[in-house]
């Protein structure tokens, strides 16, 4: 497949891995701050090529997981509706709330639809001038631009019967967070390359300047992730602190202007509760005024619903880079896929669920491996 | 699924039969060697590319017959419809059934049909169950699959569920990819005609390819290692699954089969599924390892191994 299976060759990685045995000299501790990123660093089983003083560190930037139990709550009671026609993304609907999760209200007989874009929902919206179609907004902003679209569209159609539950979160207040924390350990970030292709580079600079921290923006397959690793560890190493761009390709330092204009129309920024982490100011996106009819909170009057967190799921620290996943209590143990404790073990992108699901073998890959042909 | 027959179904029924756990019941009948099984079709949509509910009824018993090392022979079609559901469709199903009924060679001896009320069905549901003569001096199953065997797959994986997905209501996409839907029991037949030492088959549906071998790894007690590299999935099949966030691997096929045989066979058993029209894309992907017991590694295209893992119900599309 054109523009992939070149970021996924073997022969091509082995020079990257090389390089960055050669670079690293001392322990460095290096957060991938995209759960895409996470994903793909498992599902190729990339750790077991790096350095053993190199460790990764999985961010928070797994949408499906910081999504606040509150907000799941509320999207739980609005999927019960009868009127309502709730729409999701996948991923969401396996994550539990305070009580039970979309699925158990999908066989409760809750209309939930597993959509791929907020522009499907609005489709259904026009489809269904009975229902009110309500459409899940979560995500950071890489989905925000599309979910702000859907709203922008709605109001021009006049649809009166369509809203967005938004959980809309950004990443730089989230990373200022991170380094912040007392216990930081965070030497550097392989920022997230496809939010940064909506947003640019500007958002960044001042953090790496503040914190003295090298942000390298990286792609997600495993050429990039190496590339990016490679970016952050001769920085780590020369002792420089600067925002680099190894996603060149896509990401333009100014970013998408018009998907940011048409966020800026739609959205503000707001404060956001985290799951597992707390309220962070100027973490979210809300709707605002101007759009407060396709506000589902304000439609339905949910304002004050939700419940609170699993205090035995420890999410918050393994989204923070404090806790390895492997190393939670309840990991394999009470928490598994089929019954997750918290959203990391949900989804795909999540730090949890890729260390369940992809747990490497025991095997040396530098060395030839047996081959299974 | 897996909790819930190993939990509720098997110990209801409590039979060394069901407890075989293969895609057809071997049965032993005055002498005679009898493969049975059963399965029921919800698909939706009901017409998707390259088929439809009708074959793909008749198709996945034929396959699950052909799996347990026997000839079918016999089909009986049940049909459950909800009120309303309309005739003319109902007439294309059928025709497509009886075509894929003369394809395969089997006759559809018995049947039954049920209407229910409007809103307690989604359309049409298909039950087919089917009986085949299994093939002398042929013994398919876990339990036969030995270290050292080779894995054979017939064609390339995930069009199936692909090819649905892209026309199901709010998922809808624009993608070429035609469903995999067919027979593969000719080809199962060729390679036993060979004298080939067939030791396990299993068409690779719900779950696809990467439950199969979870499924082997853990009724056989073995380990299994395959290599990324060497299993085919198209272009076009990878590049849906690329965007909507999915495994090919854990994607349905509808038309492929995996085999299991002793690795010196393995070259004689490529050559002639190649040769056949149902087995043109065959590749060998990897091979039986005494251990790790139950688990199954994927040598990766990095030459790094991960472990392919059983999936927790089904794939949800990942958001960005």
């Amino acid at each position: 497949m054109k523009y992939v299976d070149e970021y996924r060759d073997g022969e091509k990685a082995k020079p990257l891995v090389e390089a960055i045995h050669q670079a690293v000299t001392r322990p460095w501790s290096i957060m991938e701050v995209c759960g895409g990123q996470t994903h793909s660093l498992a599902r190729f089983g990339i750790e077991s090529l790096l350095p053993p003083a190199v460790s990764l560190i999985h961010g928070p930037g797994c949408p499906v997981c910081v999504t606040p139990v509150a907000i799941l709550d509320q999207a739980l009671a609005l999927a019960a509706r009868p009127e309502v026609i709730f729409c999701s993304f996948g991923d969401m609907l396996r994550v539990p709330g305070s009580c039970q999760d979309l699925f158990q209200v999908k066989a409760q007989g809750g209309d939930i639809r597993i959509v791929h874009s907020p522009l499907d929902a609005l489709a259904l919206a026009e489809r269904h001038p009975e229902r009110q179609v309500v459409f899940f907004a979560v995500g950071f902003e890489t989905t925000a631009p599309a979910n702000a679209l859907a709203a922008h569209l709605a109001k021009r159609r006049g649809l009166r019967n369509f809203s967005l539950l938004a959980a809309q979160v950004r990443v730089p207040p989230a990373l200022a967070f991170i380094l912040e924390s007392p216990d930081a350990r965070v030497d550097a970030f392989l920022a997230a390359g496809h939010v940064c292709a909506v947003m640019g580079l500007a958002e960044y600079q001042p953090l790496a300047q503040k914190y003295q921290v090298p942000i390298v923006v990286t792609a997600f397959e495993p050429l990039d992730l190496l590339q990016g690793i490679l970016m952050v560890v001769r920085q780590l190493e020369a002792g420089r602190a600067e925002v680099e761009n190894q996603y060149a390709r896509l990401v333009r330092p100014e970013g998408n202007a018009r998907a940011q204009a048409l966020m800026r129309e739609v959205f503000q920024i707001v404060p956001r509760t985290w799951r597992g982490i707390g309220t962070l100011p100027e973490s979210g996106l809300g709707l605002r005024p101007a759009y407060a009819d396709f506000d589902a909170e304000i439609r339905f009057g949910l304002k004050g619903v939700g419940g609170v967190e699993s205090s035995r799921c420890l999410a918050g620290q393994v989204l923070l880079g404090r806790l390895k996943p492997t190393k939670c209590p309840a990991f394999g143990m009470e928490c598994t896929p089929e019954h997750p404790l918290g959203a990391p073990m949900v989804s795909a992108e999540g730090a949890c669920s890729a260390h369940h699901r992809y747990q490497p073998a025991s095997s040396n890959p530098l060395l030839p491996a047996a081959s299974a042909r | 699924m897996r909790d819930l027959l190993e939990g509720l179904m098997l110990p209801s029924f409590q039979d060394p039969l069901l407890e075989a756990r293969h895609d057809a019941a071997l049965l032993e009948i005055q002498g005679v060697r009898l493969a049975f099984t059963t399965d029921s079709f919800v698909v939706s949509p009901r017409f998707f590319p390259g088929g439809n509910i009708g074959e793909l009824s008749v198709f996945g018993t034929v396959n699950d017959l052909a799996m347990g090392g026997a000839r079918p022979l016999f089909l009986s079609c049940a049909m459950i419809l909800e009120e309303g559901y309309p005739l003319e469709e109902l007439r294309q199903v059928l025709d497509s059934m009886a075509r894929a009924a003369r394809r395969c060679g089997v006759r559809i001896a018995t049947g039954d049909t049920k209407v229910v009320d409007k809103g307690k069905g989604d359309g049409l549901y298909i039950n087919t169950t089917g009986i085949g003569l299994v093939r002398d001096g042929v013994a398919l199953g876990p339990g036969r699959v030995r270290p050292g065997d080779a894995v054979l797959v017939s064609g390339d994986v995930g069009r199936h569920g692909v090819a649905v997905m892209s026309v199901r209501e709010g998922l809808a996409f624009e993608c070429p990819v035609q469903s995999d839907c067919s027979p593969v029991h000719h080809l199962a037949a060729a390679l036993m005609e060979a004298g080939l030492d067939l030791h396990c088959l299993r068409d690779p549906t719900r779950g696809g390819l990467a439950s199969v071998l979870n499924e082997i790894a853990l009724d056989g007690a073995l380990g299994i290692e395959v290599d990324e590299t060497a299993i085919p999935v198209a272009e076009d099949v990878s590049a849906a699954c690329e965007l909507l966030g999915l495994d090919p691997l854990y994607v349905a096929c509808e038309g492929r089969m995996v085999a299991f045989l002793p690795p010196n066979q393995a070259e004689q058993a490529l050559t002639l599924m190649r040769q056949h029209p149902e087995g043109c894309g065959a590749a060998l992907i990897g091979h039986v390892l005494e251990g790790p017991v139950g688990q199954v590694q994927l040598r990766t295209r990095l030459g790094t191994h991960r472990s392919l893992d059983l999936l927790s119900g089904e794939q949800l599309p990942r958001i960005c």
